[in-house]
């Protein structure tokens, strides 16, 4: 239990961190571009908008750090990001939220393949050393060393221009209505296919890689000796006793992962013009849309935040030496 | 996701644990034993594709056929004799870019490297040698960093700079890269103040710095290097990105920069793959070369995952496979074994014939 | 091989028998030998230059015998034990030797010549090992229930749920640990009742061997005494044959009926456990005992053994205790000697030690290695 209330305590000032990161960010940089833009849509503008941009950015007030801090805080409070440019005039927060589904399906569906077929191929070749099983290791190495993003433009060019396989680009097909029918569902799922299946390609390796040294270093510890000698089916030891230990530092490091195959994601839908987040901050950079920009960033650190949450209580679920002492 | 080392469990004195293992190895012998690190097969064939990258850094602008961002009739080329990796939607030479591109690459990640680990250097050693409050400051500071997504903190900060040179780009991932590193060091340095080796130094008086410096660092090399390794090639990776994203400034020539000429002028629709496939393969390449130093350095370390040595092979070839709970039995090739058999027969003999000369 | 430099004296009344296999196994046989190992060869190293730990090593352990296995840490006592069980971690290597393996029914099998799936059979159920009850021994993430089912349910498939739980019960309340513990993990246990899960667990299928590879080396004085006394209790209930490997030979005189003494890889003195405490006929075990100081009787002044055991990889020509020894002769410089019967060999056919010094007449062994009963 005091496992959970000391994360959890964590989880709490990393947000705090992250928000105030976000506060001091704009106020720390020179130039002022929110005001030429603000210019630039006068009249479209409603003044509630350009008071709450001016709480989040600091724009000609007179205030001092520490009110413009608290009204930052109570404006959070009240869901309120601002206005996007890019979409002007959506509110951030209403651009955020029809995104965000569509970035967690595609790296919840990317990750947990991943996380699977990666442990239990490095389970299987750790255990197996010195067979032919290790050839998959100089494979998985070159797999790992290549930017996401570039795999993302290999398999486009591949399945989607040379063999017209696969759609290049959208999260479905464009004219088809939302709804939970199977017409629409389908078509997400087809155009999902080749951008889930670049992130797990590329991901799969680091998880290889990871597992195989986790059993390898497993597999030289006393009770793996032991359950050998107490004669055991060889699947009973490699599972059980190896991999089942050896599992617990990758659930720990899925954590430290996780930013960087979330990273990875956003990349690979800017290349595959998938609706999510990603997208989305990719073209609030070209515009240099800072609403939209600093919403996302805090939107993506909640929602790893979240998910580092879940690993911990998987994690707590599969050692349990954590559930004892404090 | 970039391979990690898992350091979480720090490595013991004693590899074989507490079953009985070859002679134990005492704390590290620096003069002899970082010899034996070059002979690794990995690690050297890692280091030579280094060394030649970092030549290319730095001669690559005039050993470029032509100037990469001059333009030429030659519109959207496949590769020729010409140009040898074809060109791009206005005629410019793609090796050229590739090129001249890998200075930039170079000097970022090695840059952001070095600066990273010497922030990892500091806060790890530190926070696991004095422990206590100071050691939950730091370790919250850099478990901040590591859970706090890096690529888009970095997208708002160097967003938010218009035209990010060189320097501000490997700062900015220097200060998203540390973390990592710091909190390996601390596992590593909280293991090595506990042993006897340091307590014998307090109890004789040595000043703090002194027993971080001479005592403890000299035992971390490897895992500085390690973490160093990993640092640039996340660095690599990340400006790559914020170049094909078009963040960072499009004035320098990098791989990622090509990408980003690539992918806004549709060279996928095009089919145009020599405008992105070299530039991917540079990075693959790189980043291979320091994966396999990286790997040198694990089997440094972590001796169990060696598996080199003419003998190793023999013992594969002949089917014989060490495995955790089956030792190998090698009782040698037909010939060795009727050898001996012969041997142990003939004093069998001779034993036999002293006990009846003793009656 | 180590067993030539016999052939050089031939005219004196006591002579030493050649250090074959063959008559290592006679001299230390009753007639009803468990395990016999003969002639053990195992390296370490998988690279070019291998460092040899056992070179040629014969042991015999009889039916319903303690045989202590002593030595100092590194002399290769439990790379012995480990090597005829083929339990050795990377990287070893068994080059050479046989492990016979007499069951009761009469059939003699070579543990080493085993395949993998007869081997996984006869682990556990014929012979079974004691681990020492570190931390490490057990699987953190299961429960000590379960470790104790588990090698049930692998040599015994059809046993059921009940079955099983039941016996684990029963082993647990047998090495004296409470029912209610079945679904402790082992981190929850104290050192001393992880020794004794170890021990239940070997029990688990009433095995015909047990090894003991130091089961009270992490153990305070008071719990020593109690799972020596269980064991001894458990010995006599059960009938098995144990082997006991440990550091502490005074131990062993309490434990066990026969000890052998091991040095650098070579075994250097074999014989009846009470004989070879009171009465050392190998300098390397008088100076053992006089490092121990004696529980009961006059006190002793400990003198310990100058210098340290010498680098497996670089051992010298001859005598491997030849730096160390007070009665080196400049014959334990060339030549290694083999383990054979004593100086006073008719009056003790079933001593063993290999030592120069007893190449010889009676009359020629030091003083203090010369004791005997009578006098």
């Amino acid at each position: 239990m005091r496992f959970f209330i000391r994360r959890g305590i964590f989880y709490v000032i990393t947000a705090w961190a992250a928000v105030t990161i976000n506060f001091f960010l704009p106020r720390m940089m020179p130039g002022d571009p929110i005001t030429s833009l603000l210019v630039k849509y006068q009249g479209q503008i409603s003044p509630d908008a350009i008071q709450s941009l001016r709480v989040l950015f600091g724009l000609d007030t007179q205030d001092s750090l520490w009110t413009q801090y608290i009204d930052y805080w109570g404006q959070l409070f009240r869901g309120d990001l601002g206005i996007s440019f890019t979409f002007f005039p959506v509110p951030v927060n209403q651009v955020l939220s029809s995104s965000l589904p569509w970035t967690l399906g595609l790296v919840g569906i990317a990750t947990i393949l991943s996380v699977l077929i990666g442990t239990a191929v490095g389970m299987i070749i750790g255990w197996r050393r010195g067979t032919k099983a290790d050839a998959v290791l100089p494979v998985a190495t070159f797999f790992s060393a290549v930017p996401y993003f570039w795999f993302g433009l290999i398999a486009i060019l591949l399945f989607a221009v040379t063999w017209k396989i696969f759609p290049a680009a959208k999260g479905y097909q464009p004219g088809l209505i939302p709804g939970w029918n199977w017409e629409f569902i389908s078509s997400v799922m087809y155009h999902g296919t080749l951008p889930a299946l670049t992130i797990v390609i590329s991901s799969v390796a680091g998880w290889i890689l990871g597992m195989r040294n986790m059993m390898v270093t497993v597999g030289s510890e006393d009770y793996v000796t032991v359950a050998q000698a107490k004669g055991l089916k060889e699947r009973t030891v490699m599972v059980g006793y190896a991999a089942r230990n050896a599992v617990l530092p990758q659930v720990s490091s899925f954590a430290l992962a996780l930013g960087f195959i979330v990273g990875g994601t956003l990349v690979m839908e800017m290349v595959f013009s998938y609706p999510g987040i990603g997208y989305v901050l990719f073209q609030a950079i070209g515009a240099k849309d800072y609403p939209l920009m600093q919403g996302s960033f805090l939107v993506i650190t909640l929602s790893i935040l979240v998910m580092n949450m879940l690993a911990d209580v998987v994690y707590a679920f599969l050692d349990p030496r954590t559930r004892q002492e404090g | 996701m970039t391979a990690t080392t898992n350091y979480e469990v720090p490595p013991e004195s004693n590899p074989a644990g507490s079953l009985p293992g070859a002679p134990r190895s005492k704390r590290a012998r620096v003069g002899g034993t970082q010899f034996l690190f070059l002979r690794n097969a990995k690690a050297l064939s890692g280091l030579v594709i280094l060394g030649l990258f970092t030549l290319i850094a730095i001669i690559g602008p005039w050993i470029a056929p032509y100037d990469p961002d001059a333009f030429s009739p030659d519109i959207v080329q496949p590769p020729s004799w010409a140009h040898l990796m074809g060109t791009t939607h206005l005629g410019q030479d793609v090796f050229s870019q590739v090129l001249v591109g890998t200075r930039y690459v170079m000097v970022v990640g090695f840059i952001s490297g070095i600066v990273a680990t010497i922030l990892a250097v500091i806060v790890g050693v530190t926070a696991g040698y004095l422990g206590g409050f100071s050691d939950e400051v730091l370790s919250l500071t850099s478990n901040i960093f590591l859970v706090i997504p890096a690529l888009p903190l970095i997208i708002i900060i160097a967003g938010q700079i218009d035209d990010a040179g060189m320097l501000i780009i490997a700062a900015v991932i220097s200060l998203t890269a540390w973390a990592w590193g710091a909190r390996v060091l601390r596992a590593q340095t909280m293991s090595h103040r506990r042993r006897d080796y340091v307590e014998a130094a307090r109890a004789n008086g040595e000043s703090t710095p002194r027993i971080i410096l001479a005592e403890i660092l000299p035992n971390l090399t490897a895992i500085i290097a390690s973490s160093f390794v990993g640092t640039v090639t996340f660095a690599v990776l990340t400006q790559v990105t914020l170049a094909f994203i078009g963040v960072t400034s499009i004035n320098d020539w990098s791989w990622g920069t090509i990408l980003y000429w690539a992918q806004s002028n549709q060279a996928l629709i095009r089919g145009a793959w020599w405008w992105f496939v070299p530039a991917g393969l540079a990075i693959a390449a790189l980043g291979v070369a320091l994966a396999l130093v990286n790997f040198g350095i694990d089997e440094f370390v972590n001796p169990r995952l060696r598996s080199t040595g003419k003998y190793a092979k023999a013992l594969r070839k002949r089917g014989v496979r060490a495995r955790v709970g089956f030792t190998p039995v090698d009782l040698g090739t037909k010939s060795e074994r009727h050898a001996r058999e012969q041997a142990a027969e003939a004093t069998a003999a001779s034993a036999v014939i002293i006990k009846e000369d003793s009656k | 091989m180590t067993a030539t430099g016999n052939t050089t004296t031939s005219n004196t009344t006591a002579t030493p028998v050649g250090g074959s296999a063959e008559n290592i196994a006679a001299a230390m046989n009753t007639g009803d030998p468990i395990l016999e190992i003969k002639n053990l060869t195992v390296e370490y190293g998988f690279g070019d230059d291998p460092t040899r730990v056992l070179d040629e090593v014969s042991l015999t352990l009889n039916r319903g015998e303690v045989l202590g296995l002593a030595g100092e840490s590194g002399c290769g006592k439990s790379t012995l034990a480990y090597g005829a069980t083929r339990l050795l971690p990377p990287p070893g290597v068994i080059k050479g030797g046989q492990v016979l393996f007499h069951d009761r029914d009469g059939t003699t099998t070579d543990i080493l010549k085993l395949n993998d799936s007869d081997l996984r059979a006869a682990r556990w159920r014929d012979f079974a090992i004691v681990f020492q009850g570190a931390m490490n021994s057990l699987n953190p993430v299961h429960r000590v229930g379960s470790q104790l089912q588990d090698a049930i349910f692998a040599h015994q498939s059809k046993t059921s749920k009940k079955v099983a739980r039941d016996r684990a019960v029963y082993l647990l309340e047998m090495v004296g640990i409470n029912a209610d513990r079945l679904n402790a993990y082992p981190h929850q246990l104290s050192g001393g009742m992880r020794q004794r899960v170890m021990i239940a667990m070997a029990l688990a299928l009433e095995p015909q061997l047990l090894i003991m590879d130091e089961p009270t080396t992490a153990l305070d004085v008071v719990m020593q005494r109690q799972i020596l006394e269980e064991i001894t209790d458990l010995r006599d209930r059960m009938g098995f044959s144990v082997i006991f490997i440990t550091h502490d030979v005074s131990l062993l005189v309490e434990v066990a009926d026969r000890i052998a003494i091991m040095y650098a890889g070579e075994i250097v003195e074999a014989a009846d456990a009470r004989d070879a405490y009171r009465f050392p006929r190998h300098p390397y075990t008088k100076g053992l005992l006089n490092s121990f100081p004696p529980l009961r009787g006059p006190r002793r002044e400990l003198t310990g053994i100058p210098g340290s055991p010498p680098d497996m990889s670089k051992l010298p020509q001859g005598c491997r205790f030849a730096e160390r020894c007070p009665f080196v002769m400049d014959r334990c410089r060339v030549e290694d000697p083999v383990l054979a019967k004593t100086a006073f060999g008719r009056t003790e056919p079933a001593r063993l030690v290999a030592c120069h010094l007893h190449d010889g007449a009676a009359s020629q062994v030091p003083e203090s290695l010369a004791m005997q009963a009578n006098t």
